[in-house]
């Protein structure tokens, strides 16, 4: 933005703004709200809804105050009478062709327009209602994701998500004038198209046009089945989001209520997926050190830089774009399916139970989990490992349901086997985190000693940069790993799959060499996960990963290899990391999908 | 206001300029500033209907700092009731593309595009032929200057110069928001002069035969002549090139069949002229500017069923980006007829005058913000036609 300074008045109130402002944020600082639709923080600029237009003086059109810089000398009117009638005709023009029975629609109380048609007392059914007759039919054939065009307001924010954010482009403006709409290549269902199921079109759509596919019911039916043993796992972003649906600011942890509120609801255990990622650090630092050992050592030919895959979006992306990088991606489960197959296998052991009578139900912060729980791959316990997703939104609609008041709940502890953790773990939640975790354990192994960052927070994966990159020294190495000595680790981390994208193009050029690479396919990282709550924005996702890294400075234990339920189960169950049943359980294989 | 008899003009098609080259060899001979002060001074306007002036459109683009311009040529002619630019790209191609060389050369262009509406394609074998000619000649009089034909799918708003360029860069066709404008960023998002195929003529001709010229014609608002395509209810449907400034009731004493009950100024997209107002309404800029779409009707038309065939038309032709446009037409075109079915009072009508109202300020691009001129125009002079 320019240094240049602009004068003009909005509402006759004088105003300077840097040139390049548009109306809108001009308007912001004066404290003048205009209404937005199309609008969104993290998007570009559409100016296709025009429901912020205001008022210039002397212009014979109205100016769409997102998409307007400022003028010197401008004077703007963001609510004359012309001003409103425009913005109210905008709104009741947008019903007239939105299938607005509200009651019926997962967003009530959530939705943009709504609130917008309230606000300008529209009510009056002014207009033809033309939804009726455009036999809209609703997609539901993705796990993760429902699209309903007829309570779609052609906003496009999600298709600016999936291109800008997401560098995916499975959603695209189709046809014109009365026929244009959201559709996909070909408008193949939702399943069969590029779609990583990551969700961010949800977290940005101002309607219920697109909504993640719900499981409530299904939970429901079995948490109240008397012969079935109903686990529940929650990620670690889930506690510092969940507080946003139930009256709480951004960045409130909540994670004690949490769990008095899962235990409320009826789960027979409520466990931690941060047990699996502490898990994941095991299994994925061995196999990290083990892929630089062979590389080094045996001068073997092996995939590297290795890949992070906790996140499904960012795998199917994978699958879809970049198949001839799959051989780098981590053979390890995300910490969520390593979870069911334990949970079926050495929970049920420990617990008595047949695995066959154990639901595992998993509240995570993402839409494409869903997705995830049912690829044909994650089945390894005898059954499919994760039976039911819900996200963080869909475990705030249970607790109101369930008549709970969230905010005077008391604090209380996770269930154990499988509920202990670390702020290893925790960190799993923000973008860099697993970077951060792994590095904790995988320095400490090979040296003995923790990583050389005051405590313990390696700073330099951190934050929101959409490319990050940082390198350590291992000095100092014990005997086992000394052939590390001196070696330089270098690492970077991405995330949202518009960055992801460029990273990989680097590293498939060649132009770009790393040891090791994080990818989340969220903006954030999973606190800014499609199964978040709604609205999200930088500002928001600065809180939340501000509450993240507070938790884990928080915790007694903060680093992976020291969680003493980890240590159990290598000594009861699996071994040690890359043993063989860590192999049948918790590691799996991917697969090369078409692009179209 | 100055009013002006009809009187046909020979330059857009006259055979005594034919060799296009020598005009150019020409324009290039003098420094770009005199020749955009001569376009400036001679009063020409955009002859694509919103009328920019020519020479200041010139002038913005040559003073934009940047090592790469573009010229292009809106040959999209989509306006219902337009064939115009088709006939001179059939006879006259060659002028459209010196008034671009010419263009180039002042703005400091080396890359021109003419972007031709999917509907004409059957020009693009001539067309192609007689630019490489007209490339290589232009190359050889030592102008760098190259220009390219590329093929539109048929879209109405690609006419629309910044879904034009969208088009060009091979995107969906929807018009950006505004500004920046074309001068500063067009297409590839660099300072384009974008003008319609009769402009890029009257650019050259002005070159040709001299400000003094083209300046005796039209009025002070409406300089020179223009070309216009008149169909409907009239003996002489054509093309003609008639001076700038006659009122309606002067083109109909020329152009009707006697039984003429309105005129059509510009396109579907135009105002329609009742036969009350022929004789105050000046056909140019001082009174009703059009892109060259002259439509007649007589007394044997509904004026309903006109207006709703328009409105069909922009209910299709709508990118449908923005709401005032994609939902509105929608709404006017259905609330029309449920006031013709008696389904809504004829009161309904003022509330779809309103909403038209606020198409014409709110709407993104110039098609949503004129579908109110000949809704609005049809509906307060034919009222009675429209509810029985």
């Amino acid at each position: 933005m320019s240094n240049y300074m602009v004068n003009l008045k909005i509402n006759n109130i004088p105003v300077s703004v840097p040139e390049g402002t548009t109306i809108l944020e001009a308007a912001k600082k004066l404290n003048f709200r205009i209404p937005t639709l199309c609008y969104h923080e993290d998007l570009s600029v559409a100016g296709n809804c025009r429901v912020c237009v205001v008022e210039q003086q002397g212009a014979r059109l109205l100016q769409a105050a997102c998409a307007a810089p400022v003028a010197e000398g401008m004077e703007i009117l963001t609510n004359s009478n012309k001003v409103r009638q425009a913005r109210k005709h905008v709104i009741e023009l947008l019903l007239s062709e939105h299938r607005a029975d509200c009651t019926e629609c997962y967003k009530n109380g959530n939705c943009e327009l709504q609130d917008l048609a309230h606000e300008y007392g529209v009510n009056q059914h002014m207009f033809i209602d033309l939804n009726r007759k455009k036999n809209y039919t609703i997609d539901r054939s993705s796990p993760s994701i429902i699209k309903d065009d007829s309570r779609c307001i052609r906003c496009q924010r999600c298709v600016r998500t999936c291109e800008e954010l997401q560098g995916v482009s499975a959603l695209a403006v189709a046809y014109k004038g009365d026929h244009q709409k959201i559709s996909t290549f070909f408008e193949h269902p939702m399943f069969e198209v590029v779609c990583t199921n990551c969700g961010q079109c949800i977290n940005r759509c101002p309607t219920g046009a697109l909504i993640e596919k719900t499981y409530i019911d299904e939970v429901w039916d079995a948490i109240n089945d008397p012969t079935k043993h109903v686990v529940v796992q929650t990620a670690p972003a889930v506690r510092i989001g969940l507080g946003e649906i139930l009256g709480y600011e951004p960045g409130e942890r909540v994670t004690g209520k949490m769990v008095t509120a899962l235990k409320l609801l009826g789960f027979d255990s409520v466990l931690d997926t941060d047990f699996t990622a502490d898990l994941t650090i095991m299994e994925e630092g061995t196999e990290l050190l083990t892929r630089l050992k062979k590389a080094l050592v045996d001068k073997e030919q092996v995939a590297l830089p290795m890949m992070t895959s906790c996140s499904p979006g960012w795998i199917k992306f994978q699958e879809h774009l970049f198949p001839n990088l799959l051989d780098n991606l981590s053979t390890c489960k995300s910490p969520q399916q390593m979870f069911g197959a334990l949970a079926k296998t050495y929970y049920a052991q420990k617990k008595g139970l047949n695995g066959k009578d154990v639901v595992s139900v998993s509240i995570m912060p993402c839409t494409a989990k869903k997705f995830e729980a049912g690829r044909p791959e994650m089945r390894s316990s005898g059954f499919q490992d994760v039976d039911y997703v819900l996200t963080t939104r869909e475990l705030g609609m249970m607790i109101k349901q369930a008549g709970i008041d969230f905010m005077r709940l008391p604090d209380s502890h996770y269930d154990s086997i499988m509920g202990e953790s670390t702020g290893a773990a925790v960190i799993f939640g923000a973008t860099g985190g697993v970077m951060e975790a792994a590095l904790r354990t995988a320095y400490e192994i090979v040296t003995g000693r923790p990583v050389p960052f005051q405590n313990l927070n390696i700073t330099p994966v951190r934050g929101m940069e959409g490319v990050r990159e940082a390198s350590i020294k291992i000095e100092g190495c014990v005997p086992e790993w000394s052939f590390l000595e001196g070696a330089v680790l270098k690492v970077a981390i991405a995330h949202g799959l518009a960055n992801a994208k460029k990273l990989m193009k680097a590293v498939s050029d060649g132009t770009v060499s790393y040891h090791f690479i994080e990818v989340m396919a969220c903006p954030g990282g999973c606190l800014g996960g499609g199964g978040q709550p709604i609205p999200t924005n930088k500002e928001i996702r600065q809180k939340r990963a501000e509450a993240i890294y507070a938790e884990d400075e928080g915790m007694p234990l903060r680093k992976s290899h020291e969680n003493p339920e980890v240590q159990l189960i290598y000594q009861d169950f699996l071994g040690k990391p890359l043993g063989h049943k860590s192999h049948d359980l918790l590691h799996t294989h991917y697969k090369p999908r078409k692009r179209y | 206001m100055e009013n002006k008899l009809l009187k046909k003009v020979d330059l857009i098609f006259c055979k005594t300029c034919q060799d296009d080259i020598e005009v150019v060899k020409k324009a290039i001979t003098r420094h770009p500033d005199e020749i955009i002060n001569d376009l400036i001074d001679s009063g020409l306007k955009g002859r694509g209907g919103a009328g920019f002036p020519t020479g200041l459109k010139w002038k913005f683009t040559k003073n934009q700092d940047s090592a790469v311009k573009y010229v292009v040529c809106n040959a999209d002619e989509g306006e219902p009731g337009t064939f115009k630019d088709r006939e001179i790209l059939d006879t006259v191609a060659t002028k459209v593309f010196a008034g671009m060389a010419i263009c180039g050369y002042c703005i400091g262009a080396k890359e021109g595009y003419m972007y031709l509406r999917g509907e004409y394609n059957f020009l693009l074998k001539k067309l192609n032929a007689s630019l490489d000619e007209f490339n290589a000649k232009i190359k050889a009089a030592g102008l760098d200057f190259h220009i390219q034909l590329r093929s539109g799918s048929g879209a109405y708003i690609c006419g629309e110069e910044s879904a034009l360029f969208e088009s060009l860069e091979g995107k969906r066709g929807e018009p950006r928001n505004k500004p920046p404008y074309p001068t500063v960023a067009g297409f590839m998002g660099k300072p384009t002069v974008i003008n319609n195929v009769e402009t890029f003529v009257y650019t050259a001709m002005i070159n040709h035969f001299g400000v003094a010229k083209f300046k005796e014609l039209g009025t002070t608002d409406s300089r020179g002549s223009k070309v216009f395509s008149i169909s409907g209810d009239t003996p002489k449907a054509g093309i003609y090139e008639l001076e700038l400034g006659m009122s309606v009731d002067e083109f109909v004493k020329e152009f009707g069949d006697g039984d003429t009950k309105a005129v059509q100024v510009g396109g579907a997209s135009g105002h329609c002229v009742p036969r009350k107002k022929f004789n105050d309404t000046i056909i140019g800029f001082e009174g009703i500017p059009t892109g060259g779409s002259m439509m007649l009707f007589n007394s044997s038309r509904s004026m309903y069923n006109v207006l709703k065939d328009y409105l069909e038309f922009f209910t299709e032709e709508s990118c449908g980006q923005c709401t005032p446009c994609r939902v509105g037409c929608q709404q006017l075109l259905k609330g029309i007829e449920a006031v013709k079915r008696g389904e809504r009072p004829a009161s309904y009508l003022e509330e779809l005058k309103k909403l038209a109202l606020s198409m014409k300020v709110a709407a993104k691009c110039g098609l949503g913000q004129s579908v109110a001129n000949p809704f609005i125009s049809i509906i307060d002079n034919f009222k009675e036609e429209i509810i029985y």
